[in-house]
């Protein structure tokens, strides 16, 4: 198991020439758009507060059968594309009305990085997890990013209703304990990362690479 | 002596800030006045000893008058201030120096279960002629402390009231009396287990029937707070304490219908007055007995001849209360005028025996039952109410002998006949046997339902159209983000759907109509007690306008329906809170005809159910006289069980508050529509009082089943069918009373 760099160079590529995500905002059902609640260019706000209470800024009305439904923003960022020809038209379920350009953060674009180029443990049951007594304390000593681990190592406990089962690794080869995704006791999905690892050899160009984006990005 | 007159310098400043902090710095210069004496004190030994004892006695000789020129006009506004001042007397002041000596229950200090209410076993002591006397007491009471954080203000949290309530339980076993201490701006509105509003409601239940003498001392009584520990068979309060249904600046903020932000100054002040919250209204009101007098701008902590009088009202309230219930009354109460401040002229035992206990609970409802029936609207005549009370004596005297004579002979021989059937059974089974299986070969088995299967019940309705389901138009699902359902056509949505979403089951709010025709038999219903109408008992500025259009609009006279129904062939008398009537909030009417249907349950052994449409809690601009319907309607609540009687109570939409903390919240069985929001407050009124906002769903009705506020969840497409289930289940063969 190696980072395949020449890949991740090029993903880093695409998100420095373009450092947006695009979301686009489709109409979820058909009927007519009566109204327009933003302009071009304009920001607008994702979901907000703690429980995401707080809706998102409206963007347009529309309307079926004398139900008008304010669509609202699902992200931040800025509106652009907006199809002010289909004003008074009738639309098909799906058309994409207009597009929300997401400002990547250095955080969002590490966090894609490392998903791409880590070696992921994700869940395999939804139950609780713990890192094993003994990696606790070599990372809490070693610190993050420095622990290193074998094949065949027991590397988590999975824990439910006091049943405990150990997690090992399985890939060839010794890594490194990058990421850690999940907190101790914390009920977990099915298939949600875990652990991210990093391969030994690899790390000081994983470093490297971080590194770079850190000082890029916060231009 | 110089030292002295330095200490009583001090108090001197203490007692200008005091009075600056009530009435503000330009009241007579008292700002100016202030300053001069701080400085006094500051450079006290530069003055001679002369000098400054002149100074002294001319200053306060100059408080004196000010504090007399405050006292004159005070307002109901001050009054509140005077109350949440921390220099006010506190319930530890009042162990300290009322009690000759007390335990402290449940922990003291921080290290409290709720540092806000305080339990104690106290020691009181009269001197009657060269003898003096012990009365052991439990004083429970809420504790503001001196501005003291982890107190809350005497916010009482939900298992602070269950601590008060284990150890009013504790008082009843011991045959000791209650004193009760009324210290709080409004209960802590969480929800976390027991939950505020069930909590208040179990307590309210069993202090209705407390068999021991309680007494209650008002300094501030917010609402539920108040009630949680208020319901009692003697009330004093403070000259200068409030009991009020809501603060100033809640109501204030209600009134000008803020989202966020404080209400103005002028409009809290003009609210204090509206809701008529100070000891001289509420004696007028009815919802006190007897005023304790206290020293101009209110007692603070070390006022002791006002502990002293305190300490001799409370033990004559005892005493009146224990003489109420013995025999030869005139004589007693003769007696009880002769007990004078200083010394007591007799000792009063405050044992009760058995008998005695009865008549102090039956005393206890009486008073309740009376109070603010006086504010009560209702249609009268001479002829009129003849003829009610003889229907009524007449109605009670056939259920009477329908009941306690006939109907419990016919039990006692139907359990005499049962046994001696399946006892002499099991002799003839052998010989029976073949010849009931003959018999049933040839004529065919036949079994004699007793009562309606749920087949039968279906379809006896009348079909009843919400007028929502004639607009032409399609709906969406507040709930379609997360569960993708589809847009609804509003006649299928009001019409065959029950106002519920098929495909996740969200309950869109119906009209409380469609409850009386799709839940009960057809032309079952028959309402009574109609002409019973809200009034405006506190003249509450614009409320009767209010009202007038509310009763234009609903056509009804309070927000309370009370009815006689069927649900399957069963009998059953049935109140419901509307919504449409202000948003189904509580009064003197609603209460009043909450209690006469209950009893009308009573006296006729009927199963009684509460439909809540939705409920607001109680109205503000009832004031007091609203609170008082929270013990009243559960003291009420509590005889109808006690006698044997099913208490089923459904919520629906919003229920809140009040209502939910008393003759709601005390039901044994309690179950809730779903997308129904329960709770003591709102998520406002929650921010506001602990800083903490609240989830969204805090309040939701699956959050409520898991708290253990509730019994169960029901759809509403299946409420008939649920109903009738329940009075078979719960009932059974005790429907008709044990």
């Amino acid at each position: 198991m190696k980072i395949d760099f020449v890949q991740l160079t090029k993903i880093l590529q695409r998100l420095k020439a373009n450092p947006f995500k695009i979301y686009p905002v489709i109409t979820p059902h058909t009927g007519k758009i009566i109204e327009f609640k933003i302009k071009e260019g304009e920001e607008v706000k994702g979901p907000s507060g703690k429980w995401l209470e707080k809706p998102g800024t409206p963007l347009f009305v529309l309307e079926r059968e004398k139900n008008p439904k304010l669509i609202r923003a699902n992200y931040s960022g800025q509106a652009i594309g907006i199809r002010t020809d289909l004003l008074n038209k009738f639309v098909e379920a799906g058309e994409k009305i207009l597009e929300i350009r997401h400002p990547l953060s250095q955080e969002e674009v590490i966090a894609e990085i490392l998903l791409s180029a880590l070696y992921i443990i994700s869940a395999p049951e939804t139950a609780r997890y713990i890192l094993t007594p003994e990696l606790t304390r070599r990372v809490e000593k070693e610190g993050l990013g420095k622990t290193s681990v074998n094949e065949g190592e027991e590397l988590l406990i999975m824990t439910f209703m006091k049943r405990e089962t150990p997690i090992y690794l399985k890939e060839k080869g010794s890594f490194i304990i990058y990421q850690i995704y999940f907190k101790p006791f914390e009920l977990i999905q099915t298939g949600s990362p875990l652990l991210g690892l990093c391969p030994v050899e690899d790390l000081p160009h994983l470093e490297k690479i971080i590194q770079r984006i850190k000082e890029e990005w916060s231009l | 002596m110089l030292i002295e007159l330095h200490k009583k310098l001090k108090e001197l400043i203490d007692l200008a800030e005091y009075i600056i902090d009530i009435k503000g710095e330009d009241f007579h210069n008292i700002g100016q006045v202030c300053e001069t004496l701080r400085q006094r004190y500051q450079n006290f030994y530069e003055y001679s000893s002369e000098d400054m004892q002149v100074f002294f006695t001319n200053s306060q000789e100059k408080l004196n008058f000010i504090l007399n020129k405050a006292e004159e006009t005070l307002t109901p506004y001050e009054i509140v201030k005077i109350v949440r001042h921390p220099q006010r007397f506190t319930l530890l002041d009042i162990l300290e120096n009322v009690y000759d000596s007390y335990v402290e229950l449940g922990g003291e200090g921080e290290l409290n279960l709720d540092p806000a209410v305080v339990c104690a076993k106290a020691i009181i002591s009269r001197r009657v002629g060269n003898e003096i006397y012990f009365h052991q007491v439990m004083v429970i009471g809420h504790e503001k402390g001196h501005g003291e954080e982890f107190r809350r203000g005497g916010s009482a949290t939900p298992w602070g009231n269950e601590k008060a309530l284990r150890y009013m339980k504790m008082a009843e076993t011991e045959g000791i009396p209650i004193h009760f201490f009324i210290f709080t701006p409004g209960a802590y509105p969480i929800e976390d287990t027991p939950g505020a509003a069930q909590q208040i409601a179990r307590n309210l239940y069993y202090l209705s029937k407390l068999e021991v003498p309680t007494v209650s001392f008002i300094s501030e009584g917010g609402s539920g707070g108040a009630e949680a520990i208020g319901l009692s068979d003697l009330r004093l309060m403070a000259e200068k304490g409030y009991y009020s249904v809501i603060s100033p600046e809640g109501a204030a903020a209600i009134e000008a219908k803020l989202k966020d932000g404080r209400p103005p100054r002028e409009l809290v002040e003009k609210m204090a007055k509206a809701l008529k919250l100070t000891a001289r209204d509420n004696l007028e009101l009815g919802t006190i007995d007897r005023i304790i007098p206290e020293p101009p701008l209110g007692a603070r902590r070390r006022d002791y001849d006002f502990f002293k009088r305190l300490k001799f009202e409370l033990i004559r309230a005892t005493d009146e209360v224990v003489l109420h219930t013995r025999s030869l009354k005139m004589l007693r109460k003769y007696a009880l005028t002769k007990q004078t401040d200083e010394s007591f002229r007799y000792f009063v035992n405050w044992d009760l025996s058995e008998d005695e206990r009865e008549i102090l609970v039956e005393n206890r409802y009486l008073k309740y039952r009376k109070m603010s029936q006086w504010a009560l609207l209702e249609p009268k005549g001479f002829l009129r109410c003849m003829a009610q009370r003889g229907a009524q004596l007449s109605q009670s005297f056939a259920y009477e002998i329908k009941y306690r004579i006939l109907k419990r002979g016919q039990k006692t021989f139907k359990r005499f006949w049962d046994e001696v059937v399946s006892e002499s059974s099991l002799l003839l089974k052998p010989v029976s046997d073949p010849v009931k299986s003959v018999y049933n070969l040839i004529v065919g088995k036949k079994i004699k339902a007793k009562v309606k299967a749920l087949t039968e019940i279906e379809g006896d309705t009348t079909l009843y159209i919400s007028p929502l389901a004639l607009q032409d138009r399609t709906i969406t699902c507040p709930q379609a983000d997360k569960y993708g359902c589809p847009d609804l056509w509003v006649p299928d949505l009001y019409g065959e759907f029950c106002g519920v979403c098929p495909t996740c089951g969200y309950h869109f709010p119906l009209e409380y109509n469609w409850y009386l025709n799709n839940l009960f038999d057809k032309n079952s219903i028959h309402t009574f007690n109609d002409e019973l109408s809200s009034g405006n008992p506190l003249n509450f500025e614009g409320y009767a306008e209010k009202l007038k259009s509310a009763r234009k609009e609903t056509g009804l006279n309070s927000a309370l329906i009370s009815f006689e129904a069927k649900i399957g062939g069963l009998s059953v008398v049935v109140v419901m809170l509307v919504a449409d009537f202000r948003q189904g909030t509580v009064g003197v009417a609603e209460g009043e005809k909450f209690i006469r249907a209950i009893e009308l349950a009573k006296i006729s052994r009927r199963p009684f159910i509460a439909l809540v449409h939705t409920t607001g809690g109680i109205r503000i601009h009832e004031g007091t006289m609203g609170v008082v319907q929270m013990p009243r309607c559960t003291m009420a609540v509590r005889d109808y069980v006690d006698s044997g009687g099913l208490y089923i109570v459904v919520y629906d939409n919003n229920s809140y508050a009040g209502p939910v903390a008393s003759f709601l919240g005390s039901a044994p069985y309690q179950f809730a529509l779903k997308s129904t929001r329960l709770g003591f407050a709102g998520p406002r009124v929650i921010l506001e009082t602990t800083g903490q906002p609240v989830p969204p769903d805090y309040h939701s009705v699956e959050n409520a089943l898991k708290r253990g506020h509730i019994q169960g969840i029901w759809d509403r497409r299946e409420l008939r069918k649920k109903l009738f289930f329940a009075l078979l289940t719960m009932g059974g063969p005790n429907l008709y009373y044990r």
